[in-house]
């Protein structure tokens, strides 16, 4: 994924956004007055919250927010494909659907009835679902939101012309080299940080406070034992479940992790 | 002038410069506006839907997903609701740090907003980066006040969007004396900075263009009302946030996935011209000063007063951040312990685009039965419409296609909408009549 760029001048940038809250386009537009120097590095050809409107023009690289929830992101989608030699999906919703996946194996004709009063007028799919599902991916960003220290990593490795580095580590690595007290043990706090992603730098034990999972699952997570722990410290199976039905309550290894607590309750 | 009789269709597929996506489709025949609509695709979420069953501890977390722009709205209108309903007294501490956690989120979006998003507009530039170019110390000002709300944010929730620090019956940690310190010089050497850009704002010449309409604001007796206060009406309205059903109603029109807010059948105006229009009274005497400055007359009926009225607030939030971290101790604990109980909540705050509104109904595990959100872009949206209408006939109709569609697209910026919030928040509702 790092071969040259083959146009003159500098590269094209595309950001596309999808289903989701427009947080992770946010790592680009609260980079201060970094946000200048960017602009001056590469060329913004589609960025629609920032101004540049052009989802037509070939890009070497594509930001994708958001996950394919409707019938028409999904022609979008495989168009961004095509227009793109890179693509990389930013934040919990490319890369697992995201919060709005909760509606997923749940999702009722129903609902749309009954919040909107002209139903055929609404168009979205059953589910939602991470962009991965639907075209190839060159490079995931997880977290909910992605942060712009992340974001910079990854621009300029690719600037650079090296492949970005994927840390796929615990969020308990991270806690430990920052020194913080584990709210787990000393305090018996149901925390999601030894099965989730590192990435943020372990923001929530930094306040005391229980990691809920929002940059999805690590590398080798185990979370069956993590399960087990939680109910020892007295979670009812609900609860357990939804400590893994969260953010990113479609990715895999999440998923995987309350069903087998449901199938174990009877649930 | 003779006016010219003719026809035109313009559309607008994707909306640059707001968050979330919308279209706007304009058809003129024979000199008249015969449609006019202001479309929202962006795709439902259901995130009413999937809170039920929630535990009032996820809430916090859960909400701010809805927007990545006003996440502490969200968070805090949520916390207000609920500490309601289950009694409990925040600490002084707790309630001054909502208070300065809010400004940051204002002082955040307002300054993305004027700088990146609609100031642009009245430079004939397409975007801030162009804007730069010619007005570069102006932009880099402004990326800077919106870096300090970031900062401020960071303070209490970790991050700016989706932060991590708000929990019912306080926050889960307190920053400590060093960093509230730290952030005090900035702010007070940020002052000036916003004081510069108030009186930049006013000379940004903009169209005389006055309507009639309804604001609606929170108010509070004595503060400029941001995280806690009744809601009012510019007619002289005067409610609590309970009785918010018996004078709004939402509908859904097929060219939108948000619902369509009125006030006894009316559009309204909700936002930081809005608050002004009713609070300016409560804003502290060097804002006032400013403000006075300034020559913006309140009420103000022009929504172009909008960019203004935005850095009038920046001010103001900086002000009051000062103000309540005056004298901050660390205290012996961030948050109050309480018990939940089942019953209906109603919180009521001031994001940044205007009057966010909530309701819980909670069993007695403390888990959610259901859940309405009504937000300020849905509640903008009729205004919206109604403004375009009446802003184009101002305008001209005989301007040619680029020259309307840019002037749609001011008008539609003057409210910041924020349609991802707006479709985010969908309840259950059937039609009613």
């Amino acid at each position: 994924m790092n071969a040259p760029i083959e146009h003159s001048g500098k590269p094209r940038v595309a950001v596309h956004k999808f289903s989701s809250c427009d947080g992770c386009q946010l790592a680009f537009l609260n980079l201060g007055e970094d946000l200048l120097t960017l602009a001056g590095r590469v060329d913004l050809v589609h960025f629609a919250e920032a101004g540049p409107l052009d989802p037509v023009t070939d890009v070497d690289v594509a930001f994708v927010e958001g996950s394919v929830s409707t019938p028409e992101d999904l022609e979008r989608i495989r168009h961004v494909r095509a227009h793109s030699r890179l693509l990389i999906a930013i934040g919990a919703c490319a890369t697992s659907g995201g919060i709005q996946g909760l509606r997923n194996g749940v999702f009722d004709a129903q609902w749309v009835t009954q919040i909107y009063s002209h139903p055929e007028a609404i168009a979205s799919l059953e589910r939602s679902t991470p962009i991965a599902s639907h075209v190839k991916v060159d490079f995931e960003l997880w977290g909910c939101p992605v942060s712009g220290p992340q974001m910079l990593a990854v621009v300029n490795s690719l600037l650079l012309g090296v492949a970005p580095r994927d840390n796929a580590d615990k969020v308990c690595t991270e806690c430990k080299r920052q020194g913080y007290p584990c709210v787990m043990v000393t305090r018996g706090i149901a925390c999601m940080g030894p099965v989730t992603r590192a990435g943020c730098g372990a923001l929530c034990p930094s306040l005391g406070r229980d990691c809920y999972g929002c940059y999805g699952p690590a590398e080798n997570a185990n979370t069956g034992a993590l399960a087990a722990q939680f109910a020892r410290q007295g979670l009812s199976p609900q609860a357990v479940v939804q400590r893994f039905q969260s953010i990113n309550s479609q990715a895999p290894v999440f998923l995987a992790a309350a069903d087998k607590i449901r199938i174990q309750n009877h649930d | 002038m003779t006016e010219q009789l003719r026809s035109v269709a313009i559309h607008v597929p994707v909306l640059a410069r707001v968050e979330g996506e919308g279209a706007l489709d304009l058809r003129v025949e024979d000199g008249d506006i015969t449609q006019l609509r202001l479309r929202i695709f962006e795709p439902p979420r259901f995130f009413e839907k999937f809170l039920e069953g929630r535990h009032y501890t996820e809430i916090p977390d859960l909400v701010a997903r809805i927007c990545g722009i006003c996440p502490v709205a969200y968070q805090v209108t949520a916390a207000q609701a609920l500490e309601k309903l289950f009694g409990v007294e925040l600490s002084p501490w707790a309630h001054a740090m909502r208070r300065v956690f809010y400004c940051g989120e204002w002082i955040q979006s307002h300054s993305l907003h004027i700088h990146l998003l609609a100031a642009p507009d009245f430079f004939g530039c397409s975007n801030a980066i162009e804007l730069a170019r010619i007005a570069p110390d102006e932009v880099r000002r402004g990326l800077r006040i919106q870096t300090l709300g970031n900062e401020l944010m960071d303070l209490f929730g970790a991050r700016s969007v989706h932060p991590v620090g708000v929990r019912v019956g306080g926050f889960h940690g307190a920053p400590s004396l060093v960093r509230i310190q730290a952030i005090r010089e900035k702010l007070r050497a940020a002052l000036p900075e916003a004081e510069a850009l108030i009186r930049w704002a006013a000379t940004i010449p903009v169209p005389q263009d006055d309507q009639d309409f309804v604001s609606v604001a929170t108010q509070h007796p004595i503060d400029y009302a941001i995280e806690t206060g009744s809601i009012a009406v510019s007619d002289g309205l005067n409610i609590g946030t309970d009785a918010f059903d018996a004078h709004f109603a939402e509908q859904h029109v097929p060219h939108s996935t948000a619902l369509f807010s009125t006030y006894h059948d009316q559009p309204y105006l909700v936002g930081p011209l809005a608050r002004l229009n009713l609070n300016h009274e409560r804003l502290p005497e060097p804002v006032k000063a400013l403000l006075t400055e300034s020559g913006l007359a309140l009420p103000s009926r022009n929504l172009f007063h909008s960019l203004l009225a935005r850095a009038v607030e920046i001010l103001l939030a900086l002000h009051e951040a000062l103000r309540l971290l005056d004298g901050y101790r660390v205290p012996d604990s961030p948050w109050v312990p309480f018990t939940p109980r089942a019953g209906v909540a109603t919180g009521c705050t001031e994001a940044p685009r205007g009057l966010l509104w909530h309701r819980y109904e909670m069993d007695d595990e403390g888990r959610v039965v259901n859940a309405r959100i009504v937000p300020p872009t849905s509640q903008n949206q009729r205004r919206i419409e109604e403004d375009l209408r009446l802003s184009l006939l101002n305008f001209g109709l005989d301007h040619p296609d680029d020259a309307l569609r840019l002037h749609c697209e001011k008008v539609i910026r003057n409210y910041d909408p924020c349609i991802s919030c707006a479709t985010h928040f969908l309840r259950m509702n059937v039609e009613r009549t």
